[in-house]
């Protein structure tokens, strides 16, 4: 991690965003909208295991599995319709940025990290907001999990 | 109305209002003799007939799917897409549409407002579009933005600009093309008209003006009762107050579009926006919703298909009423009164 609590993976997609222009940067997230994976068998079908993230422009569910052992690595599972490229883009940032973490290093990244994409003015305040809302939701969900063990 | 340079296009809706030629004949026409036209101001794009469409006040306003796919490569058309999700035109459009986003290009962020004639004047030429192209918009979630931006277009006196019926969900659930290939239309020139918002855009003021004349509160039951602030499942933004503007009366905007995404026949809407909500032939009315896009398309809805002239959309909506001082609201499922004359 850096001196802002960013982890490495998430740093290195935010200095992408940052060396690109603006047009760019929105192919960017197109790209990220595509390669974000579906949900595990497990999950498929089963939208009650999911949480709604009700301030996405678009309809979007997350859920997340703490793994054993004393690091506690999350695995966290996104779903979006692809009609909703925007939303998947941010859940696809987010996810190669932070699965996998150990759920300590995921509860320290700044909130603000979605402003320092560089994707604000491209993609409005409006918009972005949905991405700091998953992040929430994710340390939310983190916190409720560790507190239930 | 003080946009229109020449007499032309009030000819062309004359001879396509009276029906003299369907729709493929009168194209054909057009195309044969172009040549005659040039250098005047008329659309060259003929007005779709069909049943459905004309019941309505405005049927030139719409253009079907069938229509657009056999028009696509008509010159002097242009086809825009509109959506809320910012990415959306990028994963597939339709062949040939430009895409013009309702935040990024038509707001202008520092004013609070739309773009201004200078900048309009160069979105539309840099998308190929000149004062004369008969355009049509389309987008996702019903034509909600799409209703949105033509809706901004009108506010600058764009002549022929139309709705695809259904939008961009009706175009896909038919299987039709589409295209990740972005055209790269050659710029050209659009002239610098000033926006005469009057007409169809209402502000604060505007609403105490007309208190006792209908309003119409197009967002969702729990919105207009106080319950919530924002739509369900959408993000919130910031309106202190929950409520409505006292007296409108309650119709949110997607009852006007049927399941497939067009727009309900002019008889079911006759139902809706007169039987329920008791609008009555020539009321002067303005819309409403949270920042003036769900209305956008209840605007269209009243002004072009069902014809009332007076029609108003108060695009400050909620986010600006539900904040502003000393401003009367109403909470619950009744529309409330006509507050009293404020000083």
């Amino acid at each position: 991690m850096n001196a802002q609590n960013i982890p490495a993976q998430l740093a290195e997609i935010i200095d992408d965003f940052q060396a690109m222009e603006e047009p760019e940067r929105l192919q960017l997230l197109l790209e990220f909208s595509r390669s974000l994976p579906d949900l595990p068998e497990h999950l498929a079908g089963q939208p009650e295991l999911l949480e709604q993230v009700v301030e996405c422009q678009s309809p979007l569910f997350l859920t997340l599995e703490i793994g054993d052992g004393p690091e506690e690595p999350v695995e966290i599972y996104f779903s979006a319709p692809p009609e909703a490229p925007t939303t998947r883009g941010f859940a696809g940032v987010l996810h190669e940025g932070l699965n996998g973490l150990p759920a300590a290093e995921i509860l320290a990244v700044p909130d603000d990290v979605p402003e320092q994409l560089g994707l604000t003015r491209a993609i409005t305040p409006l918009r972005l907001r949905g991405m700091s809302a998953m992040l929430a939701r994710i340390k939310r969900q983190i916190t409720d999990a560790r507190a239930a063990v | 109305m003080q946009f229109r340079g020449n007499g032309l296009p009030s000819l062309w809706r004359m001879m396509t209002g009276a029906k003299v030629v369907s729709s493929c004949l009168w194209l054909g026409w057009a195309e044969t003799t172009l040549d005659e036209w040039k250098g005047f101001a008329m659309p060259v794009v003929a007005a779709e007939q069909n049943e459905k469409f004309a019941a309505y006040a405005h049927p030139e306003r719409l253009v079907s799917t069938d229509w657009l796919a056999a028009n696509l490569d008509a010159d002097s058309l242009v086809v825009v897409e509109s959506n809320e999700d910012i990415l959306l035109y990028e994963t597939g459009h339709i062949p040939g549409a430009v895409k013009i986003d309702w935040h990024t290009d038509l707001n202008d962020a520092l004013t609070r407002d739309y773009i201004d004639g200078e900048a309009f004047a160069a979105l539309l030429g840099s998308k190929g579009i000149t004062r004369e192209t008969t355009v049509v918009i389309y987008g996702d979630k019903s034509n909600w933005w799409a209703a949105y931006a033509l809706w901004v277009f009108t506010l600058f006196g764009h002549e022929d600009v139309r709705l695809l019926d259904g939008g961009r969900d009706k175009w896909i659930a038919e299987g039709r093309e589409l295209t990740t290939e972005t055209p790269k239309p050659a710029a050209v020139e659009y002239p610098v008209v000033e926006r005469r918002d009057e007409a169809i855009r209402a502000f604060l003021p505007d609403v105490f003006e007309h208190f006792g004349k209908p309003l119409i509160d197009v967002r969702s039951p729990e919105e207009y009762s106080g319950e919530r602030t924002t739509m369900p499942a959408y993000p919130e933004e910031g309106t202190l107050r929950g409520g409505h503007i006292p007296s409108a009366a309650s119709v949110p905007w997607a009852r006007a579009a049927a399941a497939d995404g067009t727009f309900r026949n002019r008889e079911a809407l006759e139902a809706i926006y007169k039987g329920e909500a008791g609008l009555s032939d020539g009321d002067e009315v303005i819309a409403y919703c949270r920042i003036g896009e769900r209305s956008s398309h209840t605007w269209f809805v009243l002004k072009h298909l069902l014809g009332f002239e007076n029609v108003r959309n108060y695009d400050g909506s909620w986010t600006e009423w539900g904040n502003a001082v000393r401003v009367p609201i109403v909470k619950g499922t009744e529309p409330g009164e006509v507050p009293a004359a404020r000083r």
